[in-house]
């Protein structure tokens, strides 16, 4: 009976931090998606996510005050974003190179501005419970013992799905995806409904990678999104696009790096590295299964994805 | 306000000046950089450009760098200009050097010389093999090649890992992640003695002449471009584009893998952590810079490695941190994509209309 | 004397190296169809943009009901009561009829108001509409209704149709006549843009016709000949081919049975395709876009491979299975229907661009010889007087004429045994056209087969010995020039051929 309580216990801590782990990628990811239905793919997410996670830290290492670190990521993801926008929807620059460049560019400064802050700690993190329903044996634990920005993700995509496809503005936003062309001739100003639908993923993007340093693992280190922003470039080809789906599968993959924990905690005798590895190359066994028929993601993606767009042209 | 107008044909003068333009701008950040941190501006600008180049030994330093940047970069450019957007050098530059180390560790003092063309093999191999992976994905399963292939960095990154914290550690190494110092047989040879200048500058100097005749003088390489630039264009010729995928991403993977093992049975001398420099990354840039062409990557890559010895001179000598080197470079590259505009679009000033 | 509804007074604008409308007059009265014509590459499609607010002049005044206007984007020209159906349809391939016309439209109202409106405005015209219907599914002219049913809701007193009957049978083309000629009577204006003149005469009582940017003149249509407009259109009447009759020879194309499904997902699935082209003889291929001419181009051209080996054969050479290479080697030269990004680069030279297909200036080991090269480049430039800066010039930096004299050069110059054409004149300019078609037809008489596919009915008539005609993936029986008219091509369209089964729903499109 005891043996059998801790199993659960176990598998309750599991979920909560699964749903931790996947709450950065789902950030991430939805951001993402909002990007991509107005055709422009961002491959810059990773440097943006690192610039907004030593963005965040230090706002929290001044200020003490977690909320200023949530903003500070924001708007440094939203800044660093409108630049890739500029060059990339104003001065027409290709997507894939300018989004590298920042991918580049975030590592490097990043980098660079994080030096003083690698031996820094922040204040205590007080656990978060959600009154009553956290009390809830086993589910308590598993569900309701999360920061609020967990639940925030599930709010966020279920808020993506009412914008994408019950509004009006959410329909301006696809259709631009859809072709730029058309929606120019019926005269939308596709370049400014594109550069907001940037702003705003870079600030969802911005907003993961302040929860990566300030609430996931609170510390800095060079690098330390390790990869989470490409994977959620995956999580949204994979997801064809649809907000619960992107959910999902960032809770799967949370789940994928969970599990490289959980079995190096039970003492299985598997080499700590290749555990480490299992959230890259589960990445891509999922591309590879996913891809496999190219008519099916032609139908979901986005028609303009990738492609430049000049009015006047 | 100022309007951007299509130009009726791309402008030569601009392909030439759009880099120079650029760099032009990224001195002027980096001095501005420098000037917020408080540093003196024209200090810093010394030792990026002028350090690096004055004298002999330190003009060989220079090679020694640019060596390993524009291997990899003639291979990304080939990638590039097929469109196969192969982000993963990094880690073939990785699986090279583990191949070329894995046998260079079965040298021992009875091994002839001929071992060390045995370890540029399979370091070429190594590299190769790796990039077949993204190949085959692709191929096979239409996965994304981008995705895929900084998968695999990631990966690359563990595998050495392992094996240096693990099998091929040195038991004589105090416990260290690192593998036996190589037997001097298994050293790539100098070019001559006081530099480290190695054989390897000969050959990044060959590919660049072979990348030429490839890409200008040939149909196959006339064939592998087409699919990057007009893929319906190369499917109406009959050029293959699989064909394409897999000479771009063998050539480019067994490039950087061949960098791999220069710098692992050269400079390095071991397997250690630290083997993946982030030269996979800075070589795409050095490609770019070098507008993917192989003479123009000769410059970019002798830039690239002012950029790192600069900021391992900033480093030792104004104490900034080293990571400036990845700012300046990512500065470059963004200043490059703007200026590039000017190569298709002329910049007019615009009278006020409603 | 009323006042124009809408006038344009001396519109110039200038794009990068060309004058696109060079200062331009326009009046259209009140209830008026007015036809603009002109050839391809006259300044029409220009003029058009700048009434609808999708380009500003550079010179020259917008008058609306006799007031100067300023008309900055498609918005303030809706509110203004300009609508315009587009020539290339602006619509979302993955939204419904519905959310596509909600789009058009400016936003006070909600999708099941705008539902409710568009049933109505379609039954009262008489077009037939499913709201609910994903865009993708629908047939070329039902997605040219939405067009019209978004522009009729905004309820307009001008309607600019650009060249709306390239994608339509003459059947249906007779069903649009009827709604724009309620539309007008109805005290809207219409701006018609065409180049075709039997429809302009069928159509409109006033015509403004422009030739290189400029107007060449303003007439009646119904009192001019179709010689006479020419003349204002192109400076001259069109040149007349000389077509000698002509005994065919052996087969060398040969097309039995062929089944392909659709490779795209928006595609259109081929079924049972047969047909023959034998040397010396022109074999034309009707329909309207859409029904599988480039599913059908793609298998022949060796660009899809997918083909049982035998079901294609290229003089008697089973093909099916070769690519495009192979069919080169057997005499099969293709022109595609895209020039720039199908037929050529467009930023490689034009000397290179000939390595796409030709390969006479390789030396050993695929060694490309620049200096042959440029030689075979300047040869082509020669003979089929195509004006470009040099065989050094990027194919981008040619007009679509030129680019295509040039790209059926290449093709014709390799002498093939076959040479098969998708939409040989497509935005080429009459001159440039009339040349194409000349070639053509001596690249018959010295012998070789031809395979042309046109959307252009006339075009067909004029060099074809014999026609089919391609409707929802099937082909037609052959028919002899003789025997074809409008009429009986015109139902064929729509699939009505002896011996072809159709859904019981079916109706022309």
């Amino acid at each position: 009976m005891v043996a059998r309580e801790s199993m659960m216990e176990t598998y309750a801590l599991l979920i909560a931090a699964t749903l931790n782990a996947g709450t950065v990628l789902a950030l991430a990811a939805l951001g993402l998606l909002i990007n991509e239905k107005a055709g422009i793919v961002n491959l810059g997410a990773e440097g943006l996510m690192l610039c907004a996670a030593i963005a965040g830290f230090a706002a929290v290492v001044h200020t003490g005050n977690d909320l200023l670190g949530f903003a500070a990521g924001m708007g440094a993801g939203a800044v660093l974003a409108a630049v890739f926008g500029l060059l990339v929807i104003w001065l027409g620059t290709n997507q894939y190179a300018t989004g590298l460049a920042l991918s580049l560019f975030g590592a490097g400064f990043s980098a660079f501005v994080g030096i003083g802050y690698v031996q820094e700690k922040l204040p205590p993190r007080v656990p978060f419970e959600v009154p009553f329903l956290a009390d809830i044996p086993w589910i308590g634990p598993a569900l309701f013992r999360q920061h609020p920005l967990v639940y925030g993700a599930v709010a966020l995509a279920m808020g993506l799905i009412w914008f994408l496809y019950r509004t009006r503005t959410g329909l301006v936003l696809r259709s631009v995806g859809e072709s730029p062309e058309s929606a120019h001739a019926l005269g939308y100003n596709v370049r400014r409904i594109r550069f907001a639908a940037v702003v705003a993923g870079g600030a969802l993007c911005g907003l993961a990678g302040a929860y990566v340093s300030v609430i996931y693992t609170p510390l800095w280190v060079e690098g330390m999104v390790a990869g989470k922003g490409w994977i959620a470039l995956a999580l949204t080809t994979f997801a064809t696009w649809r907000p619960a789906r992107v959910l999902l599968g960032a809770y799967l993959f949370g789940g994928v790096t969970m599990l490289q924990f959980h079995l190096q905690g039970t003492g299985v005798d598997v080499p700590s590295q290749l555990l480490t590895a299992l959230p890259y190359m589960a990445t891509i066994v999922v591309l590879a299964l996913i891809s496999r028929n190219p008519a099916w993601i032609r139908v979901n993606m986005p028609a303009s994805l990738g492609k430049p767009f000049q009015p006047g042209s | 306000m100022l309007q951007l107008e299509a130009r009726p044909e791309a402008s030569k003068l601009w392909v030439f000046a759009s880099p120079v333009l650029a760099l032009a701008l990224t001195v002027l950040l980096g001095v501005a950089i420098f000037m917020a941190l408080g540093k003196d501006p024209v200090r810093g600008l010394q030792m990026f450009f002028w350090e690096p180049i004055k004298s002999a030994y330190a003009l060989g330093e220079l090679m020694v760098k640019a060596t390993p940047l524009l291997l990899i970069a003639l291979g990304l450019g080939i990638c590039y200009r097929s469109n196969v957007w192969n982000i993963g050098a990094e880690g073939q530059f990785v699986m090279g050097a583990v191949a070329a180390g894995g046998v260079a560790l079965l040298a021992d003092k009875e091994t002839g010389r001929w071992i060390v063309l045995a370890i540029v093999l399979a370091g070429i191999l190594g590299g190769m093999l790796w990039a077949g992976g993204v190949a085959l994905l692709r191929d096979r399963f239409n996965a994304n090649e981008i995705l895929v292939s900084l998968m695999l960095v990631y990966v690359a990154d563990m595998v050495l890992s392992y094996l240096v914290y693990g099998p091929w550690k040195d038991p004589a190494g105090y416990n260290f992640p690192q593998s036996k110092t190589f037997e001097s047989v298994t050293q790539i040879p100098r070019l001559m003695s006081g530099s480290r200048l190695s054989v390897g500058l000969l050959i990044a100097l060959a590919g660049v002449g072979l990348m030429w005749v490839f890409l200008f003088r040939t149909r196959a390489g006339f064939a592998q471009q087409v699919g990057g630039l007009a893929p319906a264009a190369a499917r109406y010729a009959g050029f293959s584009s699989r064909k394409a995928l897999w000479v771009a991403l063998m050539v480019s993977g067994g490039a950087a893998g061949l960098a791999g093992a220069l710098e692992v049975a050269g400079p390095i001398g071991q397997l250690t952590p630290y083997v993946p420099a982030g030269y996979g990354f800075a070589a795409i840039i050095v490609a770019y810079v070098g507008r993917l062409h192989p003479v123009g990557m000769v410059f970019s890559a002798v830039l690239m490695s002012m950029f790192y010895i600069g900021g391992e001179l900033a480093q030792s000598r104004l104490g900034l941190p080293k990571s400036i080197t990845g700012v300046f470079q990512g500065l470059l590259l963004f200043s490059l994509l703007a200026c590039d505009t000017l190569v298709a679009y002329r910049l007019r000033w615009l009278r006020g209309r409603a | 004397m009323t006042t124009p509804l809408l006038s344009l007074q001396g519109i110039t604008k200038r794009y990068p190296g060309v004058v696109a409308n060079q200062a331009v007059s326009l009046a259209v009265m009140p209830g008026q169809a007015h036809a603009v014509l002109g050839e391809n590459g006259a300044g029409k499609s220009t003029l058009m943009k700048i009434i609808y607010g999708a380009a500003q002049p550079d010179e020259g005044q917008v008058f609306f009901q006799g007031q100067p206007v300023s008309i900055r984007n498609p918005q303030e020209a809706r509110k203004l009561g300009i609508s315009m159906v587009f020539q290339h349809f602006s619509l979302f391939d993955t939204l419904t009829v519905a959310e596509n016309v909600w789009l058009g439209l400016d936003k006070s109202l909600s999708l099941t108001e705008v539902t409710r409106r568009l049933v109505a405005k379609a039954s009262e015209y008489g077009l037939d509409l499913q709201p609910e219907r994903p865009v993708h599914t629908l047939s070329v002219g039902e997605m040219q209704r939405v067009e019209i049913i978004r522009a009729l809701l905004s309820e307009p007193r001008l309607l600019i149709l650009d060249e709306p009957t390239s994608v339509l049978t003459p059947q249906a083309v007779e069903k649009l006549f009827t709604v724009l000629h309620k539309l007008v009577g109805q005290g809207c204006s219409i701006l018609y843009i065409s180049h075709k003149l039997h429809e302009i005469r069928a159509l409109c009582s006033a015509c403004t016709v422009l030739r290189s940017g400029q107007v060449t003149g303003v007439c009646d249509p119904r009192q001019e000949t179709n010689a006479s407009l020419s003349r204002l259109m192109i400076g001259a009447e069109p040149p007349a081919l000389a077509r000698t009759p002509h005994t065919p020879g052996a087969v060398v194309l040969s097309v039995h049975k062929l089944h392909l499904a659709a490779s795209e997902p928006f595609g259109v699935d081929l079924e049972n395709i047969s047909l023959q082209v034998r040397r010396g003889e022109v074999v034309g291929l009707a329909g309207v876009s859409g029904n599988g001419q480039r599913e059908l181009m793609w298998a022949l051209s060796g660009e899809d491979t997918r083909a049982e080996s035998a079901v294609i054969e290229v003089a008697g050479h089973p093909a099916g299975r070769s690519d495009p290479q192979a069919r080169r080697l057997l005499g099969l030269h293709f022109v595609p229907e895209e020039r720039l990004g199908r037929g050529a680069v467009p930023t490689l030279s034009l000397a290179h661009n000939l390595l796409l297909t030709r390969s006479e200036a390789l030396g050993a080991g695929g060694w490309i010889r620049m200096g042959a090269l440029a030689d075979q480049a300047r040869g082509i430039l020669a003979r089929f007087q195509v004006k470009a800066a040099g065989p050094g010039a990027t194919a981008r930096s040619l007009s679509g004429g030129n680019l295509q004299k040039f790209i059926v050069g290449r093709e014709i110059g390799a002498a093939p045994a076959l040479l098969i054409v998708s939409q040989p004149t497509w935005g080429v300019d009459v001159g440039a056209a009339a040349q194409i078609r000349a070639e053509i037809l001596a690249l018959r008489d010295a012998g070789c087969a031809v395979l042309v596919v046109s959307e252009e009915l006339d075009e067909l008539f004029e060099i074809s010995d014999r026609l089919h005609v391609m409707a929802k993936g099937r082909l037609s029986p052959s028919l002899h020039r003789a025997e074809a008219t409008v009429a009986l091509i015109g139902e064929w369209m729509s699939g009505l051929w002896p011996g072809n089964a159709l859904e019981a729903t079916h109706a022309p499109a």
